[in-house]
C-alpha cells in the first residue's frame, strides 16, 4: 500500500494571544509555535501504521514556506520513507482549492493507492482540500473517518456524523480519505528518531516544477480572498469574576448556591 | 427567474435542523436578491419531507430514486450536478455537516463553481457574494469574498441561522432521477452506534466539562470529585474522548451530546463552535480559562480568568463547606 500523507504546518493558537496584523487580513505570525495540524498527525500516524501492517511507502507533503520542514521532519521521524514542500512566493494568499490545486499537479505523478488528510486545518479550517484533490485526480474519497479496513481492492470506513452516530462506506481505491481525530493515538517519537530524519533529505518543488500557471494558485487562483478580519461579537455578557483562587471559589459557590443548585 | 437552492438534509426519515436553518436564511437572501428560493430534496419515499418543505420554499425539486435512500456523496453529485447544470441556480445552501462536507467540495470542483465553506453568515453585495466565517477556532472572524462567477454553493454553519416557520405553500416539482447506471465507487453499508459506557450527561443538572486544559489524564480524578461535590457528572470536550481520558457518551458536543444542564462549568475549555452548540443553552454557564480571550467567554455567564488547578479544590471545598459536609 503507497500511501501519501498531506500534512499542514499550523500555528497552535488555543492558548495564543491572537493579534489582527497591519494588512487587517491576517493574524500576526511573530510569536506563535507552528506544528503540525492536529488531524494531519492522525492522519500521519494511521499512514505508517497501514505501512507497518500491509508494506508500501509513506510519502509525506506540505504547502507550505521552509519553516514547514520541522512538520515534514516529524513525519520522516515517525517513519515516512520521503518528504516533499512545494514552496513558491506565488503560492501565498492561496485557500483550500489553490492548495488542492497545488497537491494535485504534485501527486499526480506519484503511484499511490491511497491518500491521507486531515479532515480539516485549524487555522483555516476549509474542511475541503481532501475532497477536492480526489475529484481533481477523479478518484473516489471519504471524510470524517474513524476507522479504517482495509480488503481487496476496497476500503471500508467508518464516517463520524453528528451526535455520536457513524455511518460505514465501503469506497474503491485508489482512495483519498480524511482523517478525524482519535481515529488512533499518535507515537511520540523519539529524539534520536528526529535526529536521524535530520539527515534526510526534503524534495522542494517549486512553480516551475509542476503543472500549474501562476493564475491557478494563490489569490488568483483561490476561491476566496479574506477581506477584512475582525474579533467576533459576543453572543452573551460575561460578568467576569475577580479575585484570589479563594475569592473566587467562594463567589462561584454563592452564585451556585443563590440559583438553588446545592 | 433566478433561484436559491438549499440541500434538503435528511437522515433515517427525519429531516435534520440545518435545512430548516437554510430555508429561512434562504428566503432572506432570495427576497433581497429577487429570486425564487427552491427546497431539492434526493431520496427514497420522501414525499412527505416534500410536503413538509413546501411550508418553507416557493417550490420544491423532488427527486426520488431507490439509489438516494441513503447519503451517498458520489450518488448526490451526479444528480445535483444534472439539476445545477439544468437550473443554474445563483446560490446553492449545503448544511457543513458531515453530510455537506463530503459532498460540497466535490461537487463544486467537479462543477467548476466556487465553494465557501463553514459559512455563518451570506450576503450579496450587488453580484458580489460576501461571507463571514470564523478561523482559529473561532478566534477570529473573516469577511471574504467569493470568486465571481454568477452561481456559487456555500456551506452553512449549524446553528448559525434561527428557523422561523413559515407558510409559502411551496408549488412540488417533481423530477425524474438522472440515475443511469449504478455509482460502484462508493456504496453505503450501515449506521453504527459506538459502544457506550452507561452514564448518560444529558439527564444530569449540573456539568463540569473539562477541556485539553486538564493537561493530563492523572488530573481528571480532581474534577471528577468537584462535578460530585456539586451532585453532578464529569463530562468533557473532544481532544479529551481522542486521547482516550474519558469514555465517548461523556463528550459534549456536535459529534458528541447536546446538554441542556442548570448549570453547566467549563474548565480549560476554549470554546469552539463544535463544543458550543451542544451547551450553549444550558441555563448557567461558568467558563474558567487562563486566556481572556478565549471563545467560550463569549458565550458564559460568568468567566474565570485563572489556572483551573488553582481553583478547582477552592472551590469544591467551598461547594462541601456551603453544603454543610466535611470536607
Ligand atoms: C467535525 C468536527 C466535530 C467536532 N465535534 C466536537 C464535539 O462534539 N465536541 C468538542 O468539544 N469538540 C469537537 N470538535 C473539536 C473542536 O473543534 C475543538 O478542537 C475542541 O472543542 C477543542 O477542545 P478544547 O477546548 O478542550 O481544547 P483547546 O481548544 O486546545 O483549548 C484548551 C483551552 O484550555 C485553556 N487552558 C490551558 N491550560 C489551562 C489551565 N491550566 N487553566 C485554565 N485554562 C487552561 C486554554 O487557554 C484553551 O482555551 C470537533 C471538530 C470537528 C472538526
Ligand atoms: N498547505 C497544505 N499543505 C498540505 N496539506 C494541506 C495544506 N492545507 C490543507 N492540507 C490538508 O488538507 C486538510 C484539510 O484542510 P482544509 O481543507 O484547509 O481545512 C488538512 O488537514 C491537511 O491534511
Amino acid at each position: 500500500m503507497d500511501v501519501i500523507v498531506c500534512v499542514k504546518h499550523v500555528p497552535e493558537t488555543a492558548e495564543a494571544e491572537i493579534k489582527i496584523d497591519s494588512t487587517g487580513k491576517a493574524v500576526e505570525k511573530i510569536g506563535l509555535v507552528f506544528d503540525i495540524n492536529e488531524s494531519d498527525d492522525y492522519a500521519l500516524e494511521e499512514a505508517i501504521r497501514i505501512k507497518e501492517k500491509l508494506g508500501g511507502t509513506v510519502t509525506a507533503l506540505t504547502v507550505g514556506s521552509g519553516d514547514a520542514d520541522s512538520t515534514l521532519r516529524k513525519c520522516l521521524a515517525r517513519g515516512a520513507d520521503q518528504a516533499i514542500r512545494l514552496t513558491d512566493v506565488k503560492f501565498n494568499g492561496s485557500d483550500s482549492y489553490a492548495t488542492a490545486k497545488i497537491l494535485h499537479s504534485a501527486i499526480k505523478g506519484l503511484s499511490f493507492d491511497l491518500i491521507l488528510t486531515g479532515a480539516l486545518a485549524s487555522d483555516d479550517g476549509y474542511t475541503m482540500v481532501g475532497p477536492i484533490l480526489a475529484e481533481l485526480l477523479g478518484i473516489p474519497h471519504a471524510t470524517m473517518v474513524k476507522n479504517i479496513e482495509f480488503s481487496d481492492d476496497v476500503v471500508k470506513v467508518n464516517r463520524e456524523l453528528e451526535g455520536g452516530v457513524e455511518e460505514i462506506v465501503e469506497v474503491k481505491l485508489p482512495v483519498a480519505l480524511s482523517v478525524q481525530t482519535g481515529i488512533n493515538e499518535p507515537r511520540y517519537v523519539s529524539i534520536l528518531g528526529i535526529k536521524k530524519a535530520m539527515r534526510k533529505e526534503i524534495k522542494v518543488l517549486g512553480l516551475v516544477d509542476i503543472d500549474l500557471s501562476e493564475n491557478d494558485v494563490g489569490e488568483a487562483g483561490s476561491w476566496i480572498v479574506i477581506e477584512k478580519m475582525f474579533v467576533p461579537p459576543v453572543e452573551k455578557q460575561t460578568e467576569f469574576i475577580k479575585g484570589t483562587p479563594e475569592e473566587v471559589a467562594a463567589k462561584i459557590a454563592e452564585i451556585i448556591k443563590s440559583r438553588g443548585l446545592m | 427567474m433566478l433561484e436559491i437552492f438549499v440541500l434538503t438534509e435528511h437522515r433515517q426519515g427525519q429531516i435534520r435542523d440545518i435545512t430548516f436553518e437554510m430555508l429561512t436564511k434562504g428566503r432572506d437572501l432570495a427576497e433581497k436578491a429577487g429570486a425564487d428560493l427552491t427546497a431539492v430534496v434526493l431520496g427514497k419515499d420522501v414525499r412527505e419531507h416534500a410536503k413538509t418543505l413546501s411550508e418553507y420554499a416557493k417550490k420544491v425539486l423532488l427527486v426520488e430514486d431507490k439509489r438516494l435512500e441513503n447519503f451517498n456523496s458520489e450518488v448526490y453529485k451526479k444528480v445535483l450536478s444534472d439539476l445545477i447544470n439544468k437550473h443554474k441556480p445563483l446560490l446553492i445552501m449545503i448544511g457543513h455537516t458531515s453530510f455537506g462536507v463530503d459532498l460540497a467540495p466535490s461537487l463544486a470542483a467537479a462543477l467548476k463553481l466556487p465553494l465557501a465553506s463553514d459559512c455563518i453568515n451570506i450576503e450579496f453585495e450587488g453580484a458580489t457574494l460576501l461571507i463571514t466565517r470564523q478561523m482559529y477556532g473561532g478566534k477570529v472572524n473573516v469577511k471574504a469574498t467569493v470568486r465571481k462567477v454568477g452561481c456559487y454553493i456555500v456551506t452553512v454553519r449549524q446553528a448559525a441561522f434561527s428557523v422561523q416557520k413559515l407558510s409559502m405553500n411551496g408549488e412540488i416539482i417533481e423530477k425524474s432521477s438522472s440515475l443511469t447506471e449504478e455509482i460502484t465507487s462508493k456504496r453505503f453499508i450501515k449506521y453504527v452506534s459506538p459502544p457506550l459506557s452507561g452514564v448518560d450527561i444529558t439527564a444530569a443538572d449540573v456539568l463540569v466539562g473539562v477541556g485539553r486544559g486538564i493537561k493530563d489524564e492523572s488530573n481528571i480524578p480532581a474534577v471528577e470529585e468537584l462535578a460530585r461535590s456539586l451532585g453532578g457528572v464529569l463530562a468533557c470536550s473532544r481532544p479529551i474522548v481522542d486521547k482516550g481520558w474519558l469514555p465517548n457518551d461523556r463528550q459534549v458536543g456536535t459529534s458528541g451530546k447536546i446538554v441542556k444542564p442548570k448549570l453547566y462549568i467549563a474548565l480549560g475549555i476554549s470554546g469552539a463552535f463544535q463544543h458550543v452548540l451542544g451547551m450553549k443553552s444550558s441555563d448557567l454557564i461558568i467558563a474558567v480559562n487562563k486566556d481572556p480571550n478565549a471563545p467560550v467567554f463569549n458565550f458564559s455567564d460568568y468567566g474565570v480568568v485563572e489556572d483551573l488547578f488553582k481553583l478547582v479544590s477552592p472551590l469544591k471545598n467551598k461547594i462541601c463547606e456551603l453544603k454543610g459536609h466535611k470536607i
